[in-house]
C-alpha cells in the first residue's frame, strides 16, 4: 500500500491548519511524510497538546509544601501525606468516545486513568466519577437515547472497574438538555505509593532499551485523540472505529505485572502509559523529558493483525500498553516478570542521543522528528473571548413573575423534588459498582464526599476524603462563581466528614474554544478555580481540558469538575450525612437563605434556567469550614450534611432519607424574606445542618460563635415525619409535613422507575 | 492453622483475605499462585474473589482447568477446609466440588450492597459460632450470582444441610424482593455433603471489621479456627 499524496485537503483533514503545517515543515527542514503527518496530527491535537486551554492553565497554583510531583510534569501529580507516603490522583474525560459508543468509551475512559496512576509507581485504590446526561424523563426528549447513553456509560464504569478490582466510591450524576448527544464521562482515580519509589517517565541512559509491555497493538482507536477535539456531528458515528475497545483483564495483569517489577527499581529507568496517540506519544514524551533521543522499530511492536502501516501502527491507541525504558543488562527482570503473568513484552528499540524520535518499519526509517519540539512545541493559542450576548439577560430574575406556591402545592412538591433526576438517589447506578472491594470503603456512595481507609504500611492507615462537583448551571448562569462555588462546595463536603483538603484535580469539558463565547466561559471558570484553590490554598495536581462538547444543537454547559482529596487524621472523627439518633438536636450553620437565581427549584417546578448564582463569602464560607471541622474534633456532631441543589427543605429530606434508620425531624423556621419558596428552596451558600447530642448543644452553639459563625437549633432529629412549622410576622403559621418513607419511596425508587 | 490463598491471573479480593487472615486473625497466610502445584502443609485453602481469568466466559469456567486445581481437590478430598467466596464459589461448582452453577443475576446487572443473610445451619465448622436462623449482614458484589441446581440436587442440599446461608430480608423471611439475583430457593451459600468444602456468594471478609459498617463476617473465619481447634 502506498502512502497518500500530501496535498492541503488532507492535512486540513488531519485538522491541522496551514500555519501549524508551516511550522511543520520548518521543524523537519522538508515536507512531512504521511506518518509523519498523522503522528503531528494527534499530538498538536487539543487533547494532547492543550494548544488551545495550555496559556489559561498556567493561571492554576500548582505547588505547595506538599506537591511532590507537580501538575504536568508526569502522568498525575504526586502529594505527600506523610509518613514517607504519597498519593497520585488525577480526573481524566472520555465524552467523544462515550457519546458513539458509551460502553467501551466509559470503560476505557476507566482504564486509561487507572494506567495514569499506575505508571506513577502508584496502586490505584480507589475511582470515582462525575457523569452528565440530558434528561431521562419519560416525557422529555430525547429521553430513550438518553437512558441508553447512561445504561451504557454506567455499565462500561463498573465492567472495567469491577474487574480489575478498583472500588468505585463515589461520584455525581446530573442531567440537562444541553448534554442531549453530549454526556459527559469524567473518571477520577487516585493510588498510593511510598514518595521514594516515585517512577518517572524519562527515557534517559544512551543505549538502554525501550520495552513494549501489555496488549497488542490493533487498528481499534485510531486517530481517536484528534477525533476527540472536533466537534461531535451526525456524521461522529463514523468515529466509532476511533473509540478503543478495553480489556480489564488484560490491564489487571499489566498492572499488578508493573507494579512488581517497580519493586526491582534497579531494572527501570522510565515509565509512560500508552493512552491518547499510543506509541507517538509515549516516545516523544519521555524523550523529551529525558532530553534525548529515542528509536524504535514497528517490526518488534507485538501486533493484532499482520499488513499493519507505520501510520497505523503509531496511531493505534488499542488499550492497556505501557512503554517501559529499561536499564541495560536488566532485561531478563522484565521479561521473566511479564511471562509469569502471561503479558505480552517486547524489546522494540533503544535511547539515543540525537534527540531524535526516529521511527523505523523493518529497519527501514519511516519517521524522524525531533522529539522535543513534537512534545512541547505545538502551537499555542490565545483565542478570543466574548462574554455571551444572551448572559445578562439570563441573569435577570424577575420574582414577580414567578408565582409562589400555595403550602398544600409546596406539600406535593418536595416529593417530585425528590424523584427528580438530579436530586433522586443513585443506588440504581452505585450498586453497580464495585464499591468495596480492597476492604477501604468507610463511607459508601450517597453521602457528601466518600471516606476511604488506605494501607499506608504496617498495619498502619491513612483515611482520606474525597468529593467531585460541579453546578453547572451556576457556572452557565456567572462562569467565574459557578467555577468558584464549585471549588467552595467539594471543599465544603470535605469538611462535613471531618477531612482537611490536601489538593485539587480538574475536569473542564467546554464546547469549541473557537466561538469566542465559549472561550469566555472557559477563561473565567479558570479564573474562578484558580482563585477558590488560591482561597483554600490547595495546589492542582493536574487533570484534563475537554474542548469541542458539543453537537449541531449547541454547546454543553461549562462544566468544569473539580476533585478534591482531604484527609481525616483520626479515624473517631469519620462523621456521616444523615441523622443518626432519635432526640438529637437539630442546628442550621449559616443563615436562612433567600436566594433562588440559578436554582434547581426554578428549574424544576418554574422550568426557568436564569438568574444570578448565589453570591460567595470565601471568607464566610472558610470559617464555616473551619468551624465545622472543630466542631467534629470535639466530639459534638453526629452527622453533618451541606446545603447544595433545593435549599434547606432538600437538604432535611437527604438527612432523614440517606440514612439507614430513616428518622424524621420537626424544625421551627421564622420567615425573614418575603417568600416561603425562597426561604425552603434558595440555595445560599456557606450552610449546613449538624445533628447533635442535646447535651452537646450548648457547647456546640458555642463553639461556632467563637469562630464567627452563624449557628442556631431550628428543631430535634425523631419521628417518621419531617416536620416543617414555618413562622411568618406575629401570627401567620404554616405547617408542612410529610412521611418519611413516602420521601422515601419517591427519592429511592425514581431511577429504577426511569431506567428499568 | 495454616493458610493458603489461592492468586489466579485477575483475582481481586486476595488482598483483603489475606489483610483479615494475618492482620483481623493472626493466621498463618500466604499467597499459593495459581500456576503452582502442590498445597503440601496448607491446613486451609481460600479461593478469593474477583474475575480469575477475565471471566469473559461463564465465571471460574476457565480457572477450574488451572494447575492448582488437582491440588485443591485433592485437599478437599483429604477433609482439609476449602473456602470459595464470590468467584471461588463459582469455581468451586465450575470444577465438580460443589453442586449446580451460578449464572447471570436476574436483573442482568452487577450488585453491590449489604444485604441480610440468613445463617440456615449452625452446626458446621463454618458457621459452628452463629445460631441457625440468625441474620447476618453481609456485602454481596456479583454480576453471576443466580444460583442454579436441577430440583433434585436443591432437595437433597436442603434434606442434607448443605445449605448454610440464605438471602432473606431484615426479619429473616425468604421473600421474593430480598432475592439479589434470582437464586433458586434464595441459596447464598452451601458445603460438599462431607461439610468441609463451603462455598458462599457474599463477602465474609469485606465484613470483618467495624469501621467498615458489619463485622457479622468475622464469625465465619472464627468459627473455622474455633473447629480447627476442637
Amino acid at each position: 500500500m502506498t502512502d497518500p499524496a500530501i496535498t492541503p485537503e488532507l492535512v486540513a483533514k488531519h485538522g491541522l491548519t496551514p500555519e501549524e503545517f508551516s511550522r511543520i515543515k520548518e521543524i523537519l527542514g522538508r515536507d512531512p511524510n504521511f506518518t509523519e503527518l498523522g503522528i503531528f496530527s494527534v499530538m498538536w491535537s487539543e487533547h494532547c497538546s492543550y494548544k488551545n486551554s495550555r496559556l489559561e492553565l498556567r493561571k492554576f497554583p500548582t505547588t505547595g509544601p506538599s506537591v511532590v510531583v507537580k501538575a504536568g510534569e508526569e502522568n498525575a501529580g504526586v502529594i505527600d501525606i506523610g509518613d514517607g507516603w504519597g498519593i497520585a490522583f488525577k480526573m481524566e474525560s472520555h465524552n467523544h468516545p462515550s457519546a458513539v459508543e458509551p460502553f467501551q468509551g466509559a470503560a476505557t475512559g476507566v482504564g486509561g486513568i487507572l494506567r495514569d496512576i499506575f505508571t506513577m509507581g502508584a496502586r490505584p485504590v480507589f475511582l470515582m466519577n462525575s457523569l452528565r446526561f440530558g434528561d431521562i424523563r419519560p416525557n422529555k426528549p430525547n429521553a430513550a437515547t438518553n437512558r441508553r447513553l447512561l445504561s451504557g456509560v454506567v455499565a462500561g464504569i463498573a465492567h472495567y472497574g469491577n474487574c480489575i478490582g478498583v472500588p468505585t466510591v463515589g461520584g455525581e450524576i446530573y442531567f440537562d438538555a444541553s448534554y442531549d448527544g453530549n454526556p459527559l464521562v469524567n473518571v477520577f482515580c487516585l493510588g498510593t505509593l511510598r514518595i521514594k519509589d516515585i517512577r518517572r517517565g524519562a527515557a534517559t541512559g544512551v543505549g538502554n532499551p525501550v520495552f513494549y509491555v501489555g496488549n497488542r497493538t490493533g487498528r481499534d482507536g485510531l486517530a481517536g485523540a484528534a477525533f476527540a477535539s472536533r466537534d461531535l456531528t451526525e456524521a461522529s458515528k463514523e468515529d466509532r472505529p476511533a473509540v478503543q475497545v478495553g480489556d480489564p483483564f488484560i490491564e489487571k495483569l499489566l498492572l499488578e505485572a508493573c507494579l512488581e517489577l517497580f519493586e526491582h527499581p534497579e531494572a527501570v529507568v522510565g515509565v509512560q502509559d500508552m493512552g491518547a496517540a499510543g506509541l507517538t506519544c509515549s516516545t516523544c514524551e519521555t524523550a523529551s523529558r529525558g532530553n534525548s533521543g529515542i528509536e524504535i522499530d514497528l517490526a518488534l511492536v507485538p501486533q493484532r493483525e499482520p499488513g499493519m502501516t507505520p501510520y497505523e501502527t503509531m496511531l493505534s491507541e488499542s488499550q492497556e500498553r505501557m512503554l517501559i525504558i529499561v536499564r541495560q543488562g536488566h532485561e531478563k527482570t522484565v521479561l521473566d516478570i511479564f511471562e509469569k503473568w502471561d503479558i505480552p513484552c517486547a524489546e522494540i528499540g533503544r535511547v539515543t542521543d540525537d534527540g531524535l524520535m526516529r521511527v523505523k518499519n523493518h529497519g527501514v526509517t519511516v519517521a524522524e522528528i525531533p522529539a522535543k519540539k513534537l512534545a512541547d512545541e505545538a502551537p499555542l493559542y490565545k483565542r478570543d473571548a466574548r462574554r455571551p450576548a444572551d448572559l445578562d439577560a439570563r441573569q435577570k430574575l424577575d420574582l414577580a413573575n414567578v408565582p409562589e406556591p400555595a403550602p398544600l402545592d409546596l406539600q406535593l412538591m418536595l416529593e417530585k423534588l425528590m424523584a427528580a433526576p438530579d436530586l433522586a438517589s443513585k443506588r440504581w447506578v452505585y450498586r453497580q459498582y464495585d464499591h468495596m472491594v480492597r476492604v477501604g470503603t468507610i463511607t459508601a456512595p450517597g453521602s457528601d464526599a466518600a471516606v476511604v481507609r488506605v494501607p499506608t504500611g504496617d498495619k498502619s492507615w491513612k483515611y482520606l476524603a474525597a468529593s467531585v462537583d460541579c453546578n453547572a448551571h451556576y457556572v452557565a448562569l456567572e462562569p467565574r462563581l459557578g467555577a468558584l462555588i464549585a471549588v467552595a462546595e467539594c471543599a465544603r463536603n470535605l469538611a462535613m466528614t471531618g477531612a482537611e483538603p490536601l489538593a485539587l484535580t480538574d475536569n473542564l469539558n467546554f464546547g469549541n474554544p473557537h466561538n469566542p463565547e465559549n472561550f469566555y466561559q472557559l477563561q473565567q471558570a479558570v479564573d474562578g478555580l484558580a482563585e477558590g484553590c488560591r482561597a483554600w490554598n490547595i495546589p492542582v495536581t493536574g487533570g484534563n481540558v475537554s474542548l469541542y462538547n458539543q453537537s449541531p444543537a449547541g454547546a454543553i454547559d461549562p462544566t468544569p469538575t473539580v476533585g478534591i482529596v482531604g484527609i481525616i487524621r483520626d479515624p473517631a472523627h469519620i462523621t456521616p450525612s444523615h441523622f443518626q439518633n432519635e432526640g438529637d438536636a437539630i442546628v442550621l450553620i449559616g443563615n436562612l437563605g433567600d436566594e433562588l437565581g440559578a436554582s434547581l427549584y426554578l428549574r424544576e417546578v418554574h422550568s426557568l434556567k436564569r438568574g444570578r448564582p448565589p453570591e460567595l463569602d470565601i471568607e464566610r464560607e472558610k470559617k464555616m469550614h473551619e468551624a465545622v471541622r472543630a466542631a467534629i474534633r470535639a466530639g459534638h456532631v453526629r452527622s453533618a450534611h451541606d446545603l447544595a441543589e433545593g435549599g434547606l427543605l432538600v437538604s432535611l429530606a437527604e438527612c432523614a432519607t440517606g440514612g439507614a434508620k430513616r428518622l424524621g425531624a420537626h424544625v421551627h423556621l421564622e420567615k425573614n424574606s418575603s417568600r416561603l419558596d425562597a426561604l425552603l428552596f434558595g440555595e445560599s451558600q456557606s450552610r449546613a445542618l449538624l445533628s447533635v447530642r442535646p447535651e452537646n448543644l450548648d457547647a456546640l452553639l458555642a463553639l461556632f460563635k467563637s469562630h464567627g459563625v452563624p449557628a442556631q437549633r431550628i428543631g430535634a432529629v425523631g419521628g417518621s415525619k419531617l416536620i416543617v412549622d414555618v413562622k411568618s410576622g406575629s401570627n401567620a403559621h404554616t405547617t408542612l409535613n410529610w412521611d418519611v418513607s413516602a420521601l422515601y419511596q419517591a427519592w429511592n425508587g425514581a431511577l429504577d422507575s426511569y431506567l428499568e | 492453622m495454616r493458610w493458603a490463598v489461592i492468586q489466579f491471573p485477575a483475582s481481586n479480593c486476595d488482598q483483603d483475605a489475606l489483610h483479615v487472615l494475618k492482620e483481623v486473625l493472626g493466621q498463618d497466610a500466604d499467597y499459593v499462585w495459581h500456576k503452582e502445584t502442590s498445597l503440601d502443609g496448607v491446613d486451609a485453602v481460600l479461593l478469593p474473589g474477583g474475575f480469575s481469568y477475565g471471566d469473559y466466559l461463564r465465571c471460574g469456567a476457565i480457572a477450574r482447568f488451572s494447575p492448582i486445581m488437582p491440588a485443591v481437590k485433592v485437599a478437599a478430598a483429604a477433609g482439609k477446609t476449602v473456602l470459595g467466596i464470590c468467584n471461588g464459589f463459582q469455581i468451586l461448582c465450575e470444577s465438580g466440588l460443589l453442586p449446580g452453577v451460578l449464572v447471570r443475576n436476574a436483573s442482568l446487572h452487577f450488585r453491590c450492597e449489604t444485604l441480610p443473610v440468613k445463617v440456615e445451619n449452625a452446626t458446621t465448622r463454618f458457621t459452628g459460632e452463629y445460631k441457625t436462623g440468625q441474620v447476618l449482614r453481609l456485602p454481596i458484589a456479583h454480576g453471576e450470582g443466580h444460583y442454579v441446581a436441577d430440583d433434585a440436587t436443591l432437595d437433597s442440599l436442603f434434606a442434607n444441610k448443605q445449605v448454610l446461608f440464605t438471602y432473606c430480608n431484615a426479619d429473616g423471611k425468604n421473600t421474593p424482593e430480598s432475592n439479589p439475583n434470582g437464586s433458586q430457593r434464595h441459596i447464598a451459600g452451601i458445603c460438599n455433603r462431607a461439610g468441609n468444602v463451603l462455598g458462599l456468594m457474599p463477602h465474609p471478609e469485606r465484613a470483618a471489621e467495624k469501621i467498615l459498617g458489619s463485622d457479622d463476617g468475622l464469625g465465619l473465619f472464627t468459627s473455622i479456627l474455633r473447629s480447627q481447634k476442637a
